[in-house]
């Protein structure tokens, strides 16, 4: 076998979640207006103040142009051919267990080695499944409800902690913030909820996982999570999507808030529809994922294994205000066929002796492509802030590409920054020397990739750096120096 | 177990292997030494079936199977074994999880069962007090940072670990103190049996001294211009390779 060939190979590799499921759901007709952000909002039966939220987003929506500088290619996207709400059919008998859900659903999940029931009693993880854009099951509830945890979809939020949602909800991302975060204020579908107390450390891991799957219909998920002082939580994110003709329109936003002495952990493992070889008909991932840390020594961390999705912009961020606080981002991102990624992260140092760490790992393959933006901002007050920066990028084959585009800005002298990137290929000579101990092609790929990713894969919980692994073996199944 | 004929192979468009013909039964000990790039160390690699050379004439057949149309692991599943003479650095993939990987898809291509981590370990530990190798570098990554001669014992411990019916040493003594000399010495003379047989690239006669060769051939020019027992050895110590040459062209 050639290297050409070879690297041919991963590129044909096909999504192994590519399967529709049909559930009938009642979908609104495509197109964006206030009146549609006024039935969507009247459809889940928010309160008022809710409308108006959603009416200011909108309408703020209308004044902004779509962002261009991201280096990654589309073709434009039209908004009024996305229809902006869809669910599955029973919302208002929504179900109590796991013996009320759609047999098909649950099939799906399954398809997905996303076993429920066995996840109930495996490793005590809390699932609140987002199957399009309702919650369609969660489990655990009691046993966080005991610690005091909340953890619920955000429209359940709305209505049972309205006063939460006022205080927080928009104030880590505005809406003013972004195109797509304003777009997602006004028309966000559902997501996720999580309040931690005061003092109270989370029992458990809370995981949810994420799937588009009506037709052309633009997901548009909403995450809120507070971490009141002292407490702690851990939250896994994970998705993938069926197999498609159109692109799919993706604009999630998530805040995180974490108070004095709290830390939030957020783990995600993406594995969105790529597209097929010519990137038709993948996902379109716009994310914008912001933690504050708000509160003195509060500490948030990122991680997160991007494999999927036709186009991703994303950069999680810190916003490290509280003094001694702590930002993470550990990444790895995965390009391969047409895929193109612009990501990275902002670390913004605005308290005294706030610290950061980037841990950036970018895998080329095909013809992706792949750019790390990162941002470093050390603002005026920030007196004795500290960031290490690592970004690494592997390359497979001759046809793929990866940029490093570190931004640094300091405004406080004392600031102690070190930036570290190296760029490497898998060489003939490492596939041949496993190859020669008998190991094929595609474990001495995926064995040389893993080592790569180690750093990151370590800050993943457990049974998730086992299931980013697997991920990242599939992903690049055949991959040939 | 091994038969090579006539065998021809080009690197880069140039002839290296030029008519190779040479043969190793069950259990013997071949030195191959030869100056400086007369082809041994291509030898090695088109016998281990690495990528970019190109084979123009000539076979090779290894218990009785066309070598030169398997892939290399498969060469390796059939027991085959390469130590290198440049050993290659895999950064961040853990030693010990290299080696269990790459024995067990060796006992998996052969329909044996496969190693848990528990016996796995056990094995290891074994191995290892016969090369007097020193554990931390199994939780080291893949020669990331190995010394020269760290690199070379690592070669032979995976030998020992693998097994092979056929193990080349590529000049697995250059790099070596004399101690060390001394210790993959003895490791590979407690691998021989009469089922294993070597290939031992070599420039000197001190390890001959150590590992006795029931053969020694002479490279040149991609071709084997001389064979003889292990005193063939010593008496290209004493002459020099001109010598053949010189003789060579006489006759
Ligand atoms: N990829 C390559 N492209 C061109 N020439 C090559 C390539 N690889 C090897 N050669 C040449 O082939 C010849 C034989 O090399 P080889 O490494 O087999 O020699 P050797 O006998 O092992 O030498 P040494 O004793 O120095 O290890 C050398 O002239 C070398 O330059
Ligand atoms: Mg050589």
């Amino acid at each position: 076998m050639t290297s050409a060939t070879a690297v041919d190979d991963i590129v044909g590799s096909e999504y192994e979640h590519g399967f529709t499921t049909e559930i009938a759901s009642e979908t609104f007709p495509p197109g964006l207006d206030e009146g549609v952000v006024r039935a969507i909002s009247a459809r889940k039966g928010e309160p008022e103040f809710m409308t108006e939220w959603r009416l200011k987003a909108y309408r703020h929506w209308l004044t902004m142009p779509e962002p261009a500088w991201a280096a990654v290619h589309y073709p434009k996207i039209d908004f009024q051919s996305i229809s902006y709400f869809s669910a599955p059919k029973r919302p208002e008998d929504m179900p109590k267990s796991l013996d009320e859900i759609d047999p098909v659903l649950l099939d799906t999940y399954n398809k997905l080695g996303i076993p429920l029931e066995e996840q109930k009693a495996l490793a005590g993880i809390a699932v609140d499944a987002v199957f399009d854009s309702v919650s369609v099951a969660t489990t655990f509830r009691k046993s966080l409800a005991e610690a005091g945890v909340i953890f619920c979809s955000i429209s359940e939020a709305v209505h049972d902690y309205p006063e939460l949602i006022q205080q927080h909800l928009g104030s880590v991302v505005p809406h003013t913030d972004n195109y797509y975060a304003a777009l997602n204020a006004a028309v966000y579908s559902d997501g996720t909820f999580v309040y931690v107390p005061k003092g109270v450390r989370c029992p458990m891991e809370l995981s949810t996982y994420f799937r588009i799957n009506a037709r052309n219909t633009g997901q548009f998920e909403r995450t809120l999570i507070v971490a009141e002082a002292g407490s702690y939580v851990s939250y896994l994110e994970g998705c993938t999507a069926p197999q498609r003709d159109e692109n799919q329109l993706h604009a999630a936003v998530v805040e995180l808030i974490a108070m004095d002495d709290a830390e939030i952990k957020y783990s995600t493992v993406q594995n969105w529809y790529p597209g097929d070889a010519q990137g038709k008909g993948g996902i379109y991932n716009f994310v914008t994922k912001r933690g504050d840390c708000r509160g003195a020594r509060s500490k948030i961390s990122w991680t997160q294994v991007e494999t999927g999705s036709a186009i991703t912009w994303k950069y999680p961020s810190c916003l490290l205000r509280g003094d001694d606080s702590i930002g993470e981002f550990y990444s790895v991102a995965v390009t391969k066929g047409r895929q193109q990624a612009d990501t990275g992260t902002k670390m913004i140092h605005i308290g005294k002796n706030t610290s950061s760490t980037i841990v950036s790992k970018g895998i080329s393959a095909g013809e992706g492509t792949q750019t790390y933006r990162g941002l470093v901002r050390i603002g005026p007050r920030a007196e004795g802030a500290r960031n290490h920066t690592q970004c690494d990028s592997l390359l497979i084959g001759d046809r793929c590409s990866a940029n490093t585009f570190p931004y640094i800005e300091v405004k406080h002298p004392s600031a102690n920054m070190e930036h570290e990137a190296t760029t490497s290929k898998i060489s003939d000579d490492q596939l041949f020397y496993c190859r020669s101990r008998g190991l094929t092609e595609e474990d001495a790929v995926s064995m040389i990739v893993n080592g790569f990713c180690k750093e990151v894969f370590n800050e993943l919980p457990m049974e998730f750096a086992v299931e980013a692994q697997k991920l990242l073996s599939i992903s690049l199944e055949g991959a040939v120096g | 177990m091994l038969a090579v004929k006539g065998l021809k192979a080009n690197v880069g468009g140039k002839e290296i292997l030029r008519g190779l013909d040479f043969s190793v039964g069950p259990g013997e000990v071949h030195a191959i030494m030869g100056p400086n790039g007369s082809g041994k160390s291509t030898f090695a690699h088109v016998l281990s079936g690495r990528e970019g050379y190109e084979v123009t004439a000539g076979s090779a057949t290894f218990e009785g199977q066309d070598l030169l149309a398997l892939e290399p692991e498969e060469r390796a599943q059939l027991g085959l074994f390469l130590a290198f003479q440049y050993p290659v650095e895999l950064p961040g993939v853990n030693n010990t999880y290299f080696l269990k990987a790459a024995l067990n898809s060796i006992l998996k291509a052969r329909g044996q069962p496969e190693l848990d981590a528990v016996s796995f370990l056990r094995l290891i530990k074994e191995k290892l007090k016969i090369l007097h190798l020193d554990d931390s570098l199994l939780k080291r990554a893949v020669n990331a940072g190995f010394s020269g001669g760290e690199k070379k014992r690592n070669e032979i411990f995976q030998m020992a670990l693998l097994e092979p019916k056929l193990a080349i040493l590529d000049e697995t003594d250059s790099g070596l103190d004399i101690d060390a000399l001394r210790v993959v010495a003895d490791g590979v003379n407690a691998l021989r049996s009469p089922e294993r047989s070597m290939i031992v690239v070599t420039h000197y006669q001190r390890l001959l001294d150590y590992i006795q060769p029931d053969h020694v051939h002479v490279l040149s020019k991609g071709r084997i211009i001389r064979s003889g027992g292990k005193e063939l050895a010593l008496e290209l110590e004493e002459k020099g390779y001109g010598w053949i040459d010189a003789e060579g062209q006489a006759a």
